[in-house]
């Protein structure tokens, strides 16, 4: 028998004693609202009063036509409040914190969304509010930091390490063993130590019930192909998980063949889901996140869980990659880490620059300003159009929208309109 | 063996002392240079970190000098070597601490086997409870090295219990909750911790985590067997050096 808080090998509780009451603490009130039959409407009625659950599907017939089909169909997370799917979790986690009685929440953030959501479910809730934020993700993520503040919401610079996600997680921890008794941590990925990689699922799996029924109805009939993309999984298990029982999987890859051969799955009627990690400036320099779609990834124990990790052969962690903060850590989630090995979700990453190619394309032609992190979907759907036929739907999840990419996506594309603003405001504030 | 050595030498020095260095902080040489002036003011024990990316129960003193020596090109392996060397040298026990993924990474089984052929005697690794160790007891005890357990003030009292089952050598109770390298104010509430430790187990306690003063020293004598002194000696070196770092040990106690 499996033990709790693991899927396969993977997953576990590797957590320093101090915080064994607090995770004891937790769980018990994690149970609470699974068995509490009222818990999830009372969710759910918050998601639709405050945020804009269901959030649409949307038929993308420009695209369609472009590529010649499949039917893309995409979902629209990046229509939550605050602009991504990260919100779904907060709102969680905050009700849980609610119950548990206490008055302080910290949290750590990459591209800024989750720290954002965070900060507008304490001001909602009337909760103390500290984020925790890489010195590298501040400076490319600046917008996101300055609404944090405005939420009321401490932003703490985290200057050790490489200044990243990662980085944040580890400073966040170092609060909570000191503050446990009025704070909760609301980790914003299915990573992290059990119950996280649950519980932060079983709030994320309202992407997936929604866009089952919303695909059926819309199109008629399930997708062939689901594509999300992957930082720490949570948006990408919040859709999967609507169509697990519509996957077929029928042969398995060895999982002791750690990464030597392609991954021997054939999936034949069954819907198939696709996992997409920041390829960064490509698999082959190194310079990338792809913990399970490159051969560099390997098993280990960090953070207080146990997946596949982006290490060197002493198991100390190496420098990730990408263009999208929100991608860019060593690990993934231990329930992504179970269904990559046992063929379940397959596993492809999308480089920088396809990732700007579809966000252009995207915007374009659907009037749509897609996450960077999101972008891996797109770009990895469009890569892969060649081997669907014109009248296979795909669903792509879109986890969030770009306007928080300003800065990162005018510098890529070059804008020169977009430059000499920046240069004149500059210019009046240093008058 | 670890415990008896302590239940001895308690007799003889009332209290002991562990310090704790972090191994290629700053450089190989620098850190033997470091215990030997450590080991000649009189410390009884000593922790050598094995330096991990990700430390996340050290505060920001010891975690940057964990980024140094990584930076610097600090493997595991020179880690061993290192460990060899200051055995051969000292005849004080020795202790490796590091995170999970260290010895996960090597290897479960061949890393207590070159722990214990390098002449360490405990390990701490704060990062693997009980529950997830199987493997990591295992191993140790086919080495015959002890595993260092902590116990923290939020520990509930049938956790305590649970945790003393896997007692070998000592306990190391933590004085306050957070990370190293912050104040600890000794007070009462210690007494009453550590009241709760001695009831579940006959070991040894130490005691660390803001451990800076010789007051902090006296404040523990009889109460515990052994005081841990971390970040302070850390800090020390950091801005007077190794002879201050001796001189700060001699008078600690
Ligand atoms: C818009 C968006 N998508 C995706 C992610 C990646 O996280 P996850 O893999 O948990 O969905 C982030 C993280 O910050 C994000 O902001």
């Amino acid at each position: 028998m499996e033990r709790p808080g693991y899927y396969g090998q993977f997953g576990g509780t590797f957590i320093p004693e101090i915080l064994v009451a607090t995770f004891d603490q937790l769980r018990a009130a994690f149970e609470g609202i699974k068995k509490d039959p009222s818990f999830w409407k009372e969710y759910q009625s918050l998601m639709s009063t405050y945020s804009c659950r269901p959030t649409p599907l949307t038929y993308s017939e420009n695209l369609t036509r472009h590529f010649n089909g499949p039917h893309f169909y995409i979902k629209r997370e990046d229509l939550n409040h605050t602009g991504a799917h990260k919100l779904n979790n907060v709102m969680g986690q905050g009700l849980v914190v609610q119950r548990m009685g206490k008055s302080r929440v910290i949290a750590e953030t990459g591209a800024g969304q989750h720290g954002v959501a965070t900060a507008t479910m304490a001001a909602k809730f009337g909760f103390e509010c500290t984020i925790y934020m890489g010195e590298v993700d501040m400076a490319r993520q600046r917008p996101n930091v300055f609404w944090m503040e405005q939420l009321g919401a401490t932003v703490v610079r985290v200057t050790d390490g490489d200044r990243i996600l990662k980085d944040a997680i580890n400073e966040a921890l170092r609060d909570w063993a000191t503050n446990m008794d009025t704070t909760h941590y609301v980790l914003g990925t299915v990573c992290g130590p059990h119950p996280y990689p649950e519980m932060v699922s079983y709030f994320q799996s309202i992407i997936g019930s929604e866009a089952r029924d919303q695909i059926v109805r819309q199109a008629g009939r399930l997708p062939k192909r689901v594509y999300a993309c992957v930082g720490g999984g949570s948006n990408a298990l919040g859709i999967f998980s609507g169509f697990l029982d519509d996957t077929q999987v029928d042969s398995v890859r060895d999982p002791s063949d750690n990464h030597s051969g392609i991954l021997r799955v054939k999936v034949s009627n069954g819907v198939e889901l696709v996992g997409v990690e920041a390829g960064g400036e490509g698999l082959e320099t190194r310079r990338h996140a792809s913990r399970l779609a490159s051969v560099h990834g390997s098993v280990g124990v960090a953070q207080g869980y146990k997946t596949y990790f982006l290490q060197d052969d002493d198991g100390q962690m190496l420098e990730t990659h990408s263009v999208a903060a929100g991608l860019d850590y060593i690990g993934v989630s231990p329930i992504l880490a179970a269904y990559y090995e046992q063929g379940i979700v397959r596993f492809e990453a999308a480089t920088n620059d396809e990732v700007l190619a579809a966000t252009r394309l995207t915007m374009k032609k659907e009037g749509i300003i897609p996450a960077l992190e999101s972008s891996h979907a797109l770009a990895c759907a469009f890569r892969e159009t060649p081997q669907m036929s014109a009248d296979d739907v795909i669903l792509i999840n879109l986890s969030g929208r770009g306007d928080k990419d300003i800065f990162t996506i005018a510098d890529a594309l070059g804008d020169e309109g977009w430059k000499e603003f920046i240069t004149t405001k500059a210019e009046a504030y240093s008058a | 063996m670890l415990e008896d050595y302590i239940r001895q030498r308690t007799e003889e020095r009332g209290i002991l002392l562990m310090a704790h260095v972090v191994v290629g902080y700053p450089d190989l040489e620098s850190s033997f240079d470091l215990v030997k002036a450590i080991v000649s003011a009189g410390v009884d024990l000593m922790e050598l970190q094995i330096p991990f990316s990700e430390p996340i129960a050290d505060g920001p003193v010891i975690l940057k000098a964990n980024q140094s020596a990584l930076t610097a090109g600090i493997r595991v392996d020179d880690c061993f070597k290192f460990a060899h060397r200051v055995t051969q040298s000292f005849d004080i026990p020795f202790l490796f601490m590091t995170y999970c993924n260290i010895v996960f990474k090597h290897g479960e089984e061949q890393f207590f086997a070159q722990a214990k052929e390098a002449g360490i005697v405990g390990t701490i690794v704060p990062d693997i409870p009980p529950e997830e160790g199987t493997s990591y007891l295992a191993a140790a005890a086919a080495h015959g090295i002890d595993p260092i357990f902590i116990l923290s003030p939020t520990t509930t009292p049938e956790r305590l219990a649970y945790l003393a089952g896997f007692g070998r050598g000592f306990f190391y109770c933590v004085a306050r909750k957070g990370i190293t390298g912050a104040k600890t104010t000794f007070s009462s509430e210690l007494d009453e911790f550590l009241g709760r430790c001695r009831r579940v187990t006959q070991l040894p306690l130490a005691l660390g985590f803001g451990v800076s003063r010789k007051e902090d020293v006296d404040f523990l004598k009889g109460k515990v067997e052994v005081a841990v002194v971390g970040s302070q000696a850390l800090r020390i070196l950091n801005t007077n050096g190794v002879e201050a770092v001796e001189d700060f040990f001699r008078r600690l106690r």
